[in-house]
């Protein structure tokens, strides 16, 4: 199945590493666990963004709706619903990826900044009925101390939960992007009139694309939920949604493995120099800006940009 | 519901006129932000950062200087000094920018906002503070038999006065023209022996001086506070884009549907009536895709 799509070193190695996540809550502390188990969160809902906007080129400024969708639908199907916990967490996803289908038709018809902003404000009308409403959603409160299934509470058991489930969607999320509709997509993004013109349906990919990836952010959400059993109104806000884009930029936006760099990079400074000040945010946007005006293909897009090269040298010298 | 008689004839105007005041300050916000985004094509996050050091400016002021004349000194002090900052950010950061990317400028005005943030909340501390207003604007004045705040009224002039003002720059000065003629071809400006990046240095820091000026005079009418430029921000660019970018009228037309509006859904259902701006804009851009008005881009 994988056949071509990896290299076999790289499989051996990601295999390696999977290994050694699994043995992980064996030798650290269960605080560091808890803090991987959130970056393995927020990676899955930083490539869940990046699918539509390094490999989709879409505008996709509120893509934190959908997560905060999905996290609110597992709260409330597992609060107000006697609904089955397990069925509650296979439906959630989909509720996310309904909002998509929603808020993609309606955005769909737009393009770059007025896509985005339209975005904005269905997402901002999600965000003020959670915010308000105090009967249903719980209002600015949000909802605590929501019950899961005892199999995958504490920290350690959801942990490896939100490890089995990050490790079944990034496969997923792979074998997507390297599908004939993942390569359309791409193409589409290079250049959208020539995909016209050859006759695909541009817009119905890009739709298509954006409910993958709401699904995707969706079961980001519940994952959150397994985690911290709460959910609030800020899951929805639209500075969320810049943060994940952050991510992307600092992994790198046209890589795979780009955004959980990302995610790594921005928990880590808000986790270990939070402690240390108050001010961790300038340390981030000072970065932030070094790093858009240096390295703007990210992190990882650099070191990958710099590998190529060195490979490329490499076969040139044994040509 | 009937809303005439749950609520009297009357009273519905007030809240319509408590709503187009706050539309003002909209106004003179997010005509700064559609300056910055028709000439510069920059999508500047940071304005919602500058209105609130403007605000907090505001507040130095008045503590410095103290009754009536800190408020009308505040007014012109703030916004001159969020214009300089603007100034210093354009001259180091933004003007090496201006080629990259929306999505790029996007997140380097967002980390520009975090940095104000923290800067913010280095030199004013996390404290609400609060402006009052002088003698002569406090209280209210009677209007249709029921009192208004003389305030809102001040601000109900205030706004076309500085609409005006704008107008006049943009459609009046040589300075306004060039970059108007900049928003629409800068290459061809550029090649007329215009110094272009001086341009839009100007328009920078004007826009960021009406970011200032909204910040001055909001801060009379409620708490200032870290997190004020987080709302501001994302309403602004919602008034900007269904206005139509880098069209000032089109920033008048948005703001008083985002106010009037508003104040609808104080009248309908006070709850939610942060939801009902939002979902005008929704309409309005299922409807005219592009803005009311005719956009710049």
């Amino acid at each position: 199945m994988f056949k071509g799509m990896i290299h076999k070193n790289t499989a051996f190695f990601l295999a390696a590493l999977f290994v050694v996540f699994l043995f992980l809550p064996k030798i650290i502390p269960s605080y560091y666990v808890y803090f991987i188990a959130s970056v393995l969160v927020m990676a899955l809902l930083a490539m869940s963004l990046n699918l539509v906007v390094g490999f989709g080129g879409l505008f996709q400024f509120h893509h934190g709706v959908f997560y905060g969708v999905g996290a609110y639908a597992i709260a409330l199907l597992v609060k107000k619903t006697p609904i089955p916990e397990w069925i509650c967490f296979i439906l959630s996803p989909f509720v996310a990826a309904l909002a998509g289908l929603i808020i993609g038709l309606i955005c769909i018809r737009l393009s770059k900044l007025y896509f985005a902003m339209i975005q904005i404000s269905l997402g901002s009308l999600l965000w003020a009925l959670a915010f308000r409403w105090y009967g249903f959603t719980g209002g600015d409160d949000g909802i605590h101390g929501i019950p899961m299934p005892s199999m995958i509470s504490g920290v350690n058991n959801s942990y490896y939960f939100i490890l089995i489930v990050f490790v079944v969607c990034i496969v997923a999320l792979f074998m997507i992007l390297k599908s004939p509709f993942g390569s359309t997509l791409q193409a589409a993004r290079d250049n959208e009139q020539r995909c016209e013109a050859i006759g695909v349906f541009v817009k119905r990919h890009q739709l298509f694309a954006i409910v993958i990836a709401s699904f995707f952010a969706g079961i980001a959400g519940v994952l959150f939920v397994v985690l911290e059993r709460s959910v609030f109104p800020d899951l929805l806000f639209w500075t969320l949604s810049l943060e994940i884009l952050i991510m992307c930029l600092l992994g790198g936006w046209f890589t795979f493995a780009g955004p959980i760099i990302g995610a790594a990079i921005m928990l880590s400074l808000r986790t270990f120099i939070g402690i240390q000040t108050e001010y961790w945010t300038l340390i981030l946007a000072v970065i932030l800006a070094l790093l858009i005006f240096f390295l703007p293909e990210g992190v990882w897009g650099y070191f990958q940009e710099k590998l190529k090269h060195r490979k490329e040298a490499v076969t040139e010298r044994g040509q | 519901m009937d809303i005439a008689s749950a609520f009297g004839m009357s009273e519905i105007a007030l809240q319509l006129l408590v709503g187009l005041s706050r539309a003002m300050i909209l106004f003179i916000i997010s005509a700064g932000l559609s300056l910055i985004l028709g000439v510069l094509r920059v999508p500047n996050v940071a304005h919602g950062s500058l209105y609130m050091i403007g605000a907090f400016a505001a507040y130095s002021v008045n503590q410095i200087v103290g009754g009536a004349a800190g408020f009308w000194l505040s007014l012109i002090l703030a916004p001159l000094f969020v214009a300089l900052v603007s100034f210093v950010a354009e001259r180091v950061l933004f003007c090496h920018l201006y080629e990259r990317e929306h999505l790029m400028l996007l997140l380097f005005t967002f980390a520009l906002m975090l940095i104000f943030g923290d800067l913010v909340k280095f030199f004013w501390g996390v404290d609400y503070k609060s402006v009052t207003a002088p003698d002569m604007l406090k209280g209210s004045v009677m209007i249709f038999g029921l009192p208004f705040p003389a305030y809102n009224l001040f601000l109900l002039i205030i706004g076309p006065v500085v609409g005006f003002a704008l107008w006049l720059f943009v459609s009046k000065t040589r300075i306004g023209k060039i970059s108007k003629a900049a928003s629409v071809d800068r290459m061809m400006v550029g090649a007329l022996g215009i110094n272009v990046s001086w341009v839009f240095c100007t328009a920078f820091v004007i826009g960021c001086f009406l970011a200032g000026l909204g910040g001055a005079l909001i801060a009379p009418t409620m708490g200032i506070t870290l997190g004020m430029d987080h709302t501001i921000i994302m309403e602004a660019f919602l008034i900007v884009v269904i206005g139509g970018l880098g069209n000032i009228w089109g920033a008048l037309v948005g703001a008083l549907i985002f106010g009037v509006t508003q104040s609808i859904g104080v009248m309908l259902l006070p709850q939610f009536a942060i939801i009902f701006p939002y979902l005008a804009v929704v309409i309005v851009l299922m409807i005219w895709p592009k803005g009311l008005l005719k956009s710049v881009w």
